[in-house]
């Protein structure tokens, strides 16, 4: 909402200047997002008339100007413009008027021919392009045939205005319209209002003779009145009112549209006028629209009408669509004798499905959808009467037809002083409360000790309860000299759940490992599921799909953190990031059933982790890769942390996971319960998201990881005074015998003192037949309670050798 | 014999005192006290002497013996120092090589703020709560005080899966959900993070973005409580200079509502382009929970009374590091990632 500050200076006494009343106003809850000031310089710019143009002698496209710009005192101007013409008035800036880019003008020599000024276009004089006819958006603005020569521009202009820019919380609908503003400001100013004086019209007389209103639908619509204006004379409006209108960013047109446009930005209620010849049976009738029913609107465009918009007809047909627009045919034109203005309340929500259907929003339809006064309805339509009488655009019909069925008695509101108090924390006097309430118009209707009874004023809809009453002695108080204090109720003992410090034990362990945390949208591109190659019947493919997304990249909820990490190291990667470790921790979803079952869809926290490239190599260690040994010590660090020994985690060798590597995957056991998988990426994934580098990619089920660490309880081990007996253990085996097999072995044969089994080394090459490998294990032995003697660990070591031989053939090097 | 020590002891300690390293004190050491040593003959022949001179002589071998021996204590000890000293310079190594620790890694900023936050709040008493993203109509308008055709349903555009749920369009709902599980019972104090949508896309706005919402509900809450304890977290989050302001403002589900401001991080209140000159920066939406709340969760609102915030997780981050970019808390650039 636009306020033009000389408008608001006419409707209340204002003493303060527009900063000052953009921050009460702010401070009130009424936001100023912006203030803008107009041109400040006068003096230099004058309304010229154009005595005579000739041709510039040497320039073919300009011209030499004789303007006249006050009594006997012409100007010789060159300008490049072409829309000029003798005997028009035009702005001309003298030398040293400044203008709205800052530039000033001084005199000139174009082309050898003295210039003395310039002449403005609309653009020159700061005046916004969007709001002027279309036919002043270019060159020279052409000033009214009504103005004098020798005026100041920036007065007939109205260029010196301030415009506040208001933002509205949706409760503020009756800011829609200047009065209301106006009374806004006197309440927090104490400045005096300066309303404008409406003669009422009266029900009936000729105007009822004339024209009937019929309300089929009162639901739909509460009121509606109509009065007439015969002897039209269609013309542009005085400039009074064409300012008035620009400056709160609204197109002048004609002197009845801009009339009703006019009383719309000061009352808030929007108003149509029909061509009243043209309305069959001289009848309105307020309806929902009937089976294929259509309509030309004023854009000439042919609509097609459902049954559940509300529309005005006429005896036979539709004429408007009701507070969205006008039909073509009962267009007010330059023929038309006598109009039928219409001012009426129509149901908010049915107006904004309307307007929504058909994507036509306009101030009218924005005010309708918020909620305009009822009880303001008829007064809006005199108004406009008196003022097209006033600037003689027709003579008003006497009476209305004032059609009410929705009237509804306001119930007032009851306040109870203390609960004010109690609600706000502070220590206001029922007196301060009244005062504060009285300056809204909120009335006393009555007061006893149960509490006082208020009654708002008509276009205040949003009061409704105590509290409301409440909220404004609050801000007409102000918010800020209302005390600070803590809660005074019993002090509670906060901790985060078990869950939430599971998920922030995870986080932090993977952070310490060196892991970057990155954020994906919880949305997908259905396409990424094909691209993982996840099967039709997959339960990856159980996504809930968004009815109404913003694009198909954003089609479906995702099942899988996998698409948006794998697009993450794409993007990195393109800019030439290749050594990449990420994690997410976040939520996937699955339909389960939705919609059909009256259930919501599932929702499940998942921990996955990828790398990619190596750690590089430096002056000081080799390069080590980000692989699947990477991802694997991730996850048996992160396990360990939750207190869970990596040794409980068992890995299974999986060939056929949709997009993992056939032979690099692993699902992985916790205590027999699947919790997850890692592997390599399938190098056909890989493609379609056009990386080329091997990645690998780890994906843990929360809830699962999470059951085991609440299960198991955390007891340090003592730590044993004995000496450790370390030896180590090289094998030569084939290739099919796996390293997890023989170190589980070990620890089998190995007695309940082999406290650690650790492979230092994997050999294949020079001295090993092809088809074998060497394994080399160091093994130590610790006993809690003495010292163990090498005879002992020796037959450890032995029994472990000949259990290597005869398990797995295993050749010993010693 | 006297004279024989004496001449002994003159050369000895002239020797010793040429001593240049550990191994001539070894070799001194055996020239005169080891087992063919020069003393330790003089030492031997004592019984050679006269019964009467024995132990005077004896007693004058053996000062001689224990100075020497102690000389060569104090001798070793100073050499061995020195030749430390000199095997020591040999290791030098170049201090200004790379180090070699290990990599570290990075949360990420929103995670990092949802963390503060939830740490602020728990330090005040409130319990973390959270909530399902595919939520109830129900719950994230109605239970709201949102009915069906609130004109303020538009300012939040939502994404719908189904005629009746949609992605919440806010962490509100959780307000509810909360009220209804644990009514009667109070107090009621929690904070609710989590992500929610909304369908916007632009410089400005995200599809999907974070807010942590606030409840408190018991016997008396007052508007000035509410002021108290915003006041403590922006101090706790921004410093404790901060300020705040409330001002007026709208939201279906409190009344009073107010917009809450913070004097500007980036200028300290004096006005700059981040505040728009205001010295003030919107970082919060609150209010007392309005009474059809209250009664939809199953609380009588003539017996208690409550308060209600909701901020947004990525305003607060962008202030809190300077990020003058939203898209940049979403594109997980690791030349971002790796600065928090
Ligand atoms: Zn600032």
């Amino acid at each position: 909402m636009l306020v033009s500050w000389k408008w608001l200076n006419e409707l209340v006494e204002i003493k303060k200047t527009p900063q000052e009343i953009a921050n009460l106003l702010t401070m009130s809850g009424i936001e100023v997002e912006g203030i803008t000031f107009g041109l400040a310089d006068s003096a230099n710019l004058k309304v010229g008339l154009l005595k005579e143009i000739t041709k510039h002698p040497q320039a073919d496209k300009l011209v030499i100007c004789r303007v006249e710009i006050g009594i006997a005192e012409e100007r010789t101007i060159v300008t490049g413009a072409s829309n000029v013409k003798a005997g028009q008035k035009v702005p001309v800036a003298l030398p040293g008027a400044v203008l709205v880019d800052g530039k000033q003008i001084e005199r000139a020599v174009l082309r050898g021919v003295k210039s003395e000024g310039m002449l403005c276009s609309a653009v020159e004089l700061g005046m916004d392009v969007e709001k002027i006819p279309a036919e002043q958006k270019k060159g020279i603005y052409i000033l009214s045939d009504t103005v004098s020569v020798g005026d100041n521009v920036v007065e007939v202009l109205n260029l010196d205005d301030v415009i506040l820019e208001l933002e509205l919380t949706p409760n503020r609908a009756d800011c829609l319209g200047m009065l209301n503003i106006a009374r806004e400001v006197a309440a927090l100013t104490g400045g005096k209002l300066k309303l404008p004086l409406v003669k009422g019209s009266e029900e009936g007389h000729e105007c009822a003779q004339m024209a009937q209103v019929d309300i089929e639908a009162k639901d739909l619509c509460k009121r509606y009145v109509a009065r007439l204006i015969k002897d039209i004379r269609i013309a542009p409006s005085p400039l009074w009112l064409q300012q008035r209108l620009m400056a709160v960013g609204v197109r002048p047109i004609n002197n009845v549209v801009d009339v009703t446009n006019y009383v719309m930005m000061e009352m808030g209620q929007p108003l149509h006028a029909f061509d009243y010849a043209r309305l069959q049976g001289k009848k309105i009738v307020v309806r929902k629209a009937r089976e294929n029913e259509e309509l030309v609107t004023l854009d000439a465009q042919l609509r097609k009408l459902y049954p559940d918009m509300l529309i005005i007809a006429d005896a036979e047909k539709p004429v408007a669509i009701a507070g969205v627009m006008g039909g073509l045919e009962t267009e007010v034109t330059t023929k038309t004798k006598t109009i039928l203005l219409e001012a009426a309340f129509f149901h908010g929500a049915s107006v904004r499905r309307t307007s929504r259907t058909l994507g036509l929003r306009s101030e009218a339809s924005l005010r309708f959808e918020k909620g305009v006064d009822v009880e303001q309805v008829r007064l809006a339509a005199d108004r406009a009467v008196q003022l097209l009488a006033e600037i003689g655009a027709g003579t008003p019909v006497e009476g209305c037809v004032d059609s009410y069925p929705g009237r509804e008695e306001r119930q007032p509101i009851k306040l109870r002083i203390e609960k004010v108090n109690q609600v706000l924390g502070t220590a206001l006097t029922p007196e301060t409360m009244e005062e504060k309430l009285k300056a809204l118009h909120i009335k006393v209707v009555e007061k006893n000790k149960a509490g006082w009874l208020f009654l708002p004023p008509s276009y205040r809809r949003d009061l409704v309860y105590e509290v409301d009453l409440i909220e404004e002695i609050a801000r007409l108080y102000d918010y800020d000299k209302i005390r600070t204090t803590l809660p005074e109720g019993v002090t509670t003992q906060a901790i985060r759940t078990a869950e939430q410090k599971l998920r922030q034990q995870i986080r932090k362990t993977m952070v310490a490992q060196g892991l970057l945390e990155v954020l994906n949208y919880s949305f997908i591109n259905p396409q990424q599921l094909d691209f993982l190659g996840i099967p039709e019947e997959h339960a990856l493919r159980d996504v809930v799909t968004i009815q109404n997304p913003l694009s198909e990249e954003q089609g479906v909820m995702r099942t899988t953190l996998l698409p948006g990490l794998l697009s993450t190291v794409q993007r990195n990667v393109n800019n030439r990031n290749k050594n990449l470790k990420f994690f997410e921790l976040g939520q996937v979803y699955f339909a389960h059933g939705f919609p059909a079952k009256q259930k919501l869809p599932m929702e499940k926290w998942m921990l996955a982790a990828v790398s990619t490239g190596e750690k590089e190599k430096t002056w000081a260690y080799e390069a080590k890769k980000y692989d699947f040994y990477y991802l694997k010590g991730v996850l048996e660090n992160l396990v360990e942390r939750l207190g869970v020994t990596a040794n409980d985690l068992c890995w299974e060798v999986v060939t056929d996971l949709p997009g993992f590597h056939p032979s690099r995957t692993a699902l992985i056991k916790l205590k027999g319960k699947k919790i997850g998988i890692l592997g390599e990426i399938h190098p056909w994934v890989l493609e379609k998201y056009e990386i080329e580098q091997r990645v690998s990619m780890l994906n843990i089920d929360v809830e699962k990881l999470g059951a085991e660490e609440r299960e198991q309880k955390v007891f340090v081990a003592p730590l044993t005074k004995y000496p450790a007996v370390t030896r180590d253990l090289a094998i030569v085996v084939s290739e099919e015998v796996v390293a997890g097999a023989v170190a589980k072995l070990i620890k089998k044969e190995g007695g309940d003192w082999l406290s650690e089994v650790r492979l230092f080394d994997l050999y294949r090459g020079q001295q090993i037949q092809e088809g074998y490998k060497s394994l080399a294990f160091s093994l130590t032995w610790q006993a809690p309670h003495k010292t163990l003697t090498d005879e002992e660990v020796n037959n450890l070591h032995q029994k472990i050798e000949k259990a290597l031989q005869k398990e797995f053939s295993a050749d010993l090097r010693h | 014999m006297r004279e024989q020590l004496g001449l002994l002891k003159e050369k000895a300690e002239k020797e010793l005192s040429q001593c240049k390293r550990l191994d001539d004190l070894n070799a001194f050491r055996v020239k005169y006290m080891g087992k063919k040593g020069e003393l330790t003959k003089i030492l031997r022949g004592m019984g050679k002497l006269p019964a009467a001179e024995r132990p005077v002589m004896g007693q004058l071998a053996n000062k001689i013996r224990d100075s020497l021996e102690n000389k060569i204590a104090d001798l070793t000890e100073k050499l061995k120092k020195k030749e430390m000293e000199q095997s020591l310079l040999a290791e030098s190594i170049d201090i200004t090589l790379p180090g070699i620790g290990p990599e570290l890694g990075r949360q990420h900023p929103l995670s990092l703020v949802i963390e503060e936050i939830e740490e602020i709040f728990l330090g005040m008493g409130f319990m973390i709560e959270e909530g399902p993203e595919i939520e109830l109509d129900y719950y994230n308008f109605e239970a709201l005080n949102i009915p069906k055709d609130h004109p303020a349903r538009e300012m939040q555009d939502s994404f719908y899966l189904s005629p009746e749920v949609l992605l919440r369009t806010h962490t509100s709902p959780v307000q509810a959900r909360t009220m209804e599980k644990m009514r009667p019972h109070l107090p009621v104090k929690i904070i609710v993070p989590g992500k929610v949508y909304r369908r916007d896309d632009d410089a400005t706005h995200s599809p999907m973005f974070h807010q942590v919402e606030g409840l408190l509900i018991d016997q008396v809450v007052r508007f000035s409580d509410l002021k108290g304890v915003l006041l403590n977290f922006a101090q706790q989050m921004f410093g404790a200079d901060q300020k705040i302001r409330l001002r007026p403002s709208f939201f279906p589900f409190t009344e009073p509502s107010a917009e809450v401001d913070i004097s500007c991080v980036m200028c300290k209140g004096t006005g700059c382009r981040t505040c728009g000159q205001t010295g003030w920066l919107e970082v919060l939406g609150a209010g007392m929970v309005h009474p059809r709340v209250l009664e939809m969760g199953g609380y009588n609102p003539e017996e208690v009374s409550g308060f209600a915030f909701g901020m947004g997780v990525e305003r607060i981050a962008m202030l809190k590091y300077g990020i003058d970019d939203l898209r940049l808390l979403f594109e997980n650039d690791v030349r971002f990632l790796r600065q928090f």
